[in-house]
């Protein structure tokens, strides 16, 4: 151990503001990009799931539009029918 | 109609080479700001330095090269966007892609052409502006042949920028990000041969480093371009 | 050689692959850390010329000279990506390039931090400090390019280009920067010495070195893999993945 007390420590030998200034930024960058790393790793994944849910979303809505029109036409046929048989 | 197209194919690389390099020059003189815009950018920005620092002599003659060498920079940079932009907006970059002959001769022309019309008047005003600055009297032909030797590789390291950033929409301040510190080599020992001719010293050391960087860049930059080129056009 | 090498060529292989090398890699990272940073702060001897300042040293000396070895590393993943058309290449060299801006800069800081006891002022154009300000710029401009692009694909071409042409001017740069610096020498204080490094200082400079080493492989990883699935996005592997995980 280098340093008598908690003080001396902190002191450094009268280098210490240079001494913490230059190990908190090291400390703060580097757990910045780390967060900053993992938040992306999760907006990427949450992108990629947003989208195929739309994709999705959008193809059921697809199927259901399909289906109406489909419906539309079978009941225009019935009315079509409908209307040679009447006269 | 085939026997045209046959005879296009056919083109010896120097006159693929003087066909490029005449049609940009015609383009470049029909719109005409585009050329004496960065000249007259240069001018200003070297007249803005004496009123920030003060017209004192010694001052100013100590700081003329860098100066001068920082200003011509700065307007090669301004002129760089017309290289390509025009052409890629226009379709006839692919059209020039897809060509027969080699990019790295179609490259080279377009770049000449840049020189020509940017660098090569610099090279004729910078000494009259000099002249405003009080730059030492011996280094009047330090500052011709660094530039003659050195605005070639500003035009040719810029075109690289150019040619990566040309399908962004935005790539003008981009453009200066990623250029600017590639310039550094060429500034240092063009400023210091300057100063090395005004204590009478020989300065053909830095003129042969430039010399060397010219002909490095000369040989690698049409590379990197077509390259650049391709990815942007894709 | 490409025999062996073509599984990990596999994006998704690759991707699993990481996520578990990734809490062993952490661990050692941690630890190594610990170790290197206590040792260098609490039992490291102080310099009999610099005193305690010195213990600046074991961070901004590991973060300088890895910096420079991120750039290169960038380098060849942008080479092999632009000849051999790897993807996976192309994704480490954009994980590597914010990693290597971070690192530039707590480099810069440290410097200028040190200096300013030991030269008087925050700032000296010192050839070193000057380069590596400088590689500060190539790194960002890598960074601004690859974010300029829509598509991944042609970003990452595009950025590879530029680190390739960075990596060709990086010598020159440095050499025209110190002979600059010899030529204005005027200006600068005292020259900081080569400290004489005695075993108890190179303990822990080692293991800081190393921790370093293994924290730069650690964070790649976690970028490495948001860069693979952003590229692999319509893959089924990366559908079933998503799926999988479901909203968090």
């Amino acid at each position: 151990m280098q340093f008598e007390n908690i003080n001396a420590f902190f002191a450094m030998g009268g280098y210490g503001f240079y001494v913490w200034l230059s190990y908190g930024v090291t400390a703060l960058a580097i757990v910045l990009l780390i967060i900053l790393s993992k938040q992306k790793h999760k907006n990427t994944l949450l992108a990629i799931n947003q989208r195929y849910t739309r994709e999705l979303k959008r193809k059921e809505a697809a199927k259901q539009q399909q289906e109406l029109k489909q419906n539309n036409l079978s009941s225009s046929e019935v009315v079509e029918k409908t209307n040679e048989s009447t006269p | 109609m085939t026997d045209n197209i046959q005879n296009l194919n056919n083109l010896s690389y120097r006159s693929a080479f003087m066909l490029i390099l005449k049609r940009d020059l015609t383009i470049a003189f029909r719109h005409k700001d585009d050329v004496v815009n960065p000249i007259l950018f240069f001018i200003i920005v070297i007249t803005l330095f004496p009123l920030g620092i003060g017209p004192e002599i010694n001052t100013l003659s100590r700081i003329a090269p860098g100066i001068i060498w920082v200003a011509a920079l700065l307007s090669t940079l301004l002129s760089l966007d017309r290289l390509f932009k025009s052409d890629y907006n226009d379709g006839s970059l692919e059209q020039m892609l897809l060509s027969p002959h080699p990019i790295f001769i179609l490259v080279l022309a377009k770049i000449t052409s840049h020189w020509l019309l940017t660098g090569l008047p610099l090279i004729f005003i910078a000494p009259l502006l000099a002249v405003l600055l009080h730059l030492n009297e011996n280094s009047y032909g330090a500052l011709m042949l660094t530039l003659l030797l050195g605005t070639p590789i500003l035009s040719l390291i810029g075109a690289i920028g150019v040619a990566l950033t040309v399908g962004i929409k935005k790539g003008g301040v981009l453009l200066s990000l990623l250029i600017l510190p590639l310039y550094i080599p060429v500034l240092i020992f063009a400023t210091s041969a300057i100063d090395t001719a005004a204590m009478n010293l020989p300065f053909t050391g830095q003129l042969a480093i430039i010399a060397a960087l010219f002909f490095t860049t000369l040989t690698l930059a049409p590379f990197a371009v077509s390259s650049a080129l391709k990815v942007s056009t894709n | 050689m490409w025999k062996w090498l073509h599984p990990y060529a596999n994006p998704e292989t690759t991707y699993h692959l990481t996520g578990r090398i990734i809490p062993w890699f952490s661990a050692l990272t941690i630890a190594l850390l610990t170790i290197g940073i206590t040792w260098a702060l609490l039992f490291a001897p102080a310099d009999y010329q610099q005193g305690d300042s010195f213990r600046i040293f074991y961070i901004h000396v590991p973060t300088a000279t890895l910096s420079m070895g991120i750039y290169v590393g960038m380098a060849i993943a942008a080479l092999c990506s632009l000849v051999w058309q790897l993807r996976l290449a192309d994704a480490s060299a954009a994980a590597l390039a914010p990693i290597g801006a971070v690192f530039t800069f707590v480099s810069l800081v440290t410097g200028a931090a040190w200096g300013k006891p030991m030269w008087g002022t925050w700032w000296i154009w010192d050839a070193r400090l000057t380069s590596q300000l400088i590689l500060l710029f190539l790194f960002l401009g890598v960074i601004a390019l690859h974010n300029a692009f829509e598509d991944k694909t042609s970003a990452g071409k595009a950025a590879g280009i530029l680190t390739l042409v960075g990596v060709i001017n990086i010598p020159i740069i440095k050499y025209s920067v110190e002979w600059w610096n010899t030529l204005h020498q005027g200006a600068t204080v005292s020259k900081m010495g080569k400290p004489s490094m005695s075993i108890d200082m190179l303990w822990p400079f080692i293991f800081c070195y190393m921790g370093f080493v293994f924290l730069i492989v650690v964070i790649t990883c976690i970028r490495f893999r948001s860069e693979i699935i952003s590229r692999n996005s319509m893959r089924p592997w990366v559908r079933e993945l998503v799926l999988n995980q479901g909203v968090k």
